[in-house]
């Protein structure tokens, strides 16, 4: 994809988006509600026409061509199975369309109910599937016609939380064992996290970030992505110095610590700093970079999540995993020491 | 003890039985009064030997039946087919499936049109397809009289343009009365198939796009099966009034053009054979009736029962 852009009337959706999708790749376009990743999504499909920029497959422009001459398939996320027609006949749909001889789409139909666990449901009434049933026989219809790559728009987000995980790992074990490229749609970052090969962060129209699971969460390069994926504390600090991939930055208490920055960044004056909650410690005063007061101390069960009262203003969490059953340890209104981990700091761009 | 429970729970049944009578008793009324009185009332009519001003004479008589199929020389009693009958039916039967398969062309996409406009837009236009019915039908006929007689719009204009020397003969013909029947009968075939487009997910139009079917795919594959119910309920409205259409083929296909409820008020009338128009009229409530016991059972099989 080069330069999209797309405008609905005055309302620009898509700004100037250039992304590269590999072949074979599983990758998602994670971002909140409106923020154009949808819109993307139906330009590659062909149910949008990009307003400016060309969508390429392969080398070829694509992006004038009619949704029916484009060798990509979706899974809407409402499924929108044809009702009117049995299991096998949605599955088959695409071929038929396509003109395939019937011997052909009986042997692919079978292949297809057997690869999403469908077998000897394809003479039954999509109607009375159930949602995670339709969502495979969804998934079946687009992948039928060996698409080079599928589209999937948020098509777990109508199942419960049980079916949803194991829908996730399903899809994984598709993309990996068809081979196709899968194009990915979500707003919950933990289902972008488990499947994507990489991941681009999108908000409002524009892409904040591509990158591998790994580096969206650890190494965010700007406060918008360091904030919608995960917990994670926002710190002021001075830059002390730069060497290599890593700078020395002072914090409020005067500690320094090192951190790393983003690519074509250069560290310097006032920045503001990345902590994930899970890679700073808590201790006895004096033994950390940071003083504070234990505000409140929330119990999850596999963790506990420790709000700091920094001295010099500002929370700080803290997440500790409950590896031993048992009291914490630190009673809230208790005065401790915050250590941060070393090379999980990051500084953002601006 | 036993006995009177069962006595007490007996009387139980009885009541719940003469309540529901009861309750369901204005329906079954205004059913007799309306619907299956009067019907066999035409049906008795059938069976009984014309007056000789009109009306019945109370004797039975199955000549009213006879002369559906056939007639009687008046001079030497020969007997031969009712030509005449069968041609009017067949006439009929025509010009309404005819009027059907015309208002089906014309109001899909009126359908279609309406259903795929912004929600608030939508009851705007169904208020036009409406308008036509507040007209007395008969003033309606005369409307399409205006523009399709020999000195009527069409004509005139056409002639004042130069693409013909003299008016073409529209009045009077088949094509009047199906014309007709077709513009009065529209807003009956676009309301039901409204209803059924409305309801379609327009979702499933992209899945086909996008499962490569051609616009024509999508319309045969996907539009059609799912708004079946509302093509069937729209035909069978336009299908059964047409056939037994009076006004229009009075007015716009002169005398000579009859169709069946021409036929039948003659007899009622000018023919003075009561218990023939009774017999026609029995004749065509039962074709009718096979029409649809036909269309129904073909639409069902054809898997369309699966959707609404």
């Amino acid at each position: 994809m080069h330069g999209i852009k797309k405008w609905f009337g005055t309302f620009q959706a898509v700004d100037d988006v250039t992304l590269e999708i590999r072949s074979n790749e599983f990758f998602t376009l994670l971002g909140p509600s409106g923020c154009g990743k949808t819109t993307l999504l139906r330009m590659i499909a062909g149910f949008e026409l990009p307003t400016e920029g060309q969508v390429l497959l392969d080398g070829t422009d694509i992006s004038r061509l009619l949704p029916n001459q484009r060798p990509v398939n979706t899974v809407f996320q409402n499924y929108a199975l044809f009702p009117h027609l049995t299991v096998a006949e949605n599955i088959g749909f695409g071929l038929k369309m396509l003109g395939k001889p019937k011997s052909e789409i009986d042997s692919v139909v079978k292949d297809m109910l057997k690869l999403v666990h469908l077998e000897g449901r394809g003479n039954n009434p999509v109607t009375q599937l159930s949602g995670g049933q339709q969502q495979r026989v969804a998934l079946a219809r687009a992948l039928a016609p060996r698409p080079k790559v599928l589209l999937l728009d948020e098509p777990l987000s109508a199942l419960d939380l049980k079916l949803r995980k194991s829908m996730q790992m399903e899809l994984k074990r598709l993309q990996l064992e068809t081979g196709i490229t899968f194009v990915f749609v979500t707003h919950d970052q933990e289902e972008a996290l488990t499947m994507s090969d990489r991941i681009a962060v999108m908000s409002t129209g524009t892409v904040r970030q591509v990158g591998s699971p790994w580096d969206i969460y650890d190494r965010p390069a700007e406060r918008f992505v360091a904030d919608f994926i995960g917990e994670t504390n926002f710190l002021e600090a001075d830059v002390v110095s730069v060497s290599g991939d890593r700078a020395r930055v002072r914090l409020s208490s005067g500690a320094e610590i090192s951190a790393t920055y983003p690519d074509g960044v250069t560290p310097k004056g006032k920045v503001t700093i990345v902590v994930r909650p899970e890679h700073a410690r808590l201790g006895p005063p004096g033994s950390g970079v940071l003083e504070g007061v234990l505000d409140d101390i929330v119990y999850l069960g596999t963790d506990n999540h420790f709000h700091v009262k920094v001295d010099g203003g500002g929370t700080f969490i803290v997440r500790q995993q409950n590896a031993k059953s048992g009291p914490c340890g630190f009673s809230e209104q208790e005065r401790v020491s915050i250590a941060i981990n070393d090379d999980v700091a990051q500084i953002l761009r601006d | 003890m036993t006995l009177s429970a069962q006595d007490a729970t007996e009387q139980r049944q009885k009541k719940h039985v003469r309540d529901r009578w009861l309750l369901s008793a204005p329906a079954l009324i205004l059913i007799i009064a309306a619907s299956v009185g009067p019907l066999l009332i035409v049906v008795l009519y059938s069976f009984l030997a014309p007056g000789s001003y009109g009306d019945v004479k109370w004797e039975f008589s199955t000549e009213g039946w006879f002369n559906v199929l056939f007639t009687r020389d008046i001079f030497d009693d020969t007997v031969s087919l009712a030509d005449a009958h069968f041609s009017i039916f067949w006439r009929s039967i025509k010009l309404a499936f005819a009027t059907t398969v015309f208002c089906l062309i014309f109001g899909f996409p009126t359908a279609y049109f309406i259903a795929t406009r912004a929600p608030h837009n939508r009851s705007l236009w169904l208020f036009l397809i409406t308008i036509p019915f507040w007209t007395n039908m008969l003033i309606r006929t005369f409307a399409i009289q205006e523009v399709i007689r020999s000195e009527g719009i069409i004509n005139t204009l056409l002639m004042k343009i130069g693409i013909i020397s003299a008016p073409i003969q529209m009045m009077f013909t088949d094509f009047a009365i199906m014309l007709g029947m077709t513009y009065v009968f529209l807003p009956l075939m676009v309301l039901p198939l409204y209803a059924s487009l409305e309801k379609l997910d327009f979702r499933l139009i992209e899945a086909g796009y996008d499962l490569y079917a051609s616009r024509f795919g999508v319309l045969w594959r996907i539009i059609i099966p799912l708004v079946k119910p509302g093509i069937i309920a729209g035909s069978i409205l336009v299908f059964v009034p047409a056939l037994s259409s009076y006004v229009v083929p009075r007015v716009l296909g002169g005398g000579k053009n009859l169709m069946v409820g021409n036929l039948i008020e003659l007899q009622f009338g000018q023919g003075r054979n009561w218990p023939l128009g009774a017999a026609l009229s029995v004749t065509l409530v039962i074709i009718v009736l096979f029409a649809m016991l036909y269309y129904v059972r073909n639409a069902s099989k054809s898997g369309g029962s699966a959707h609404g």
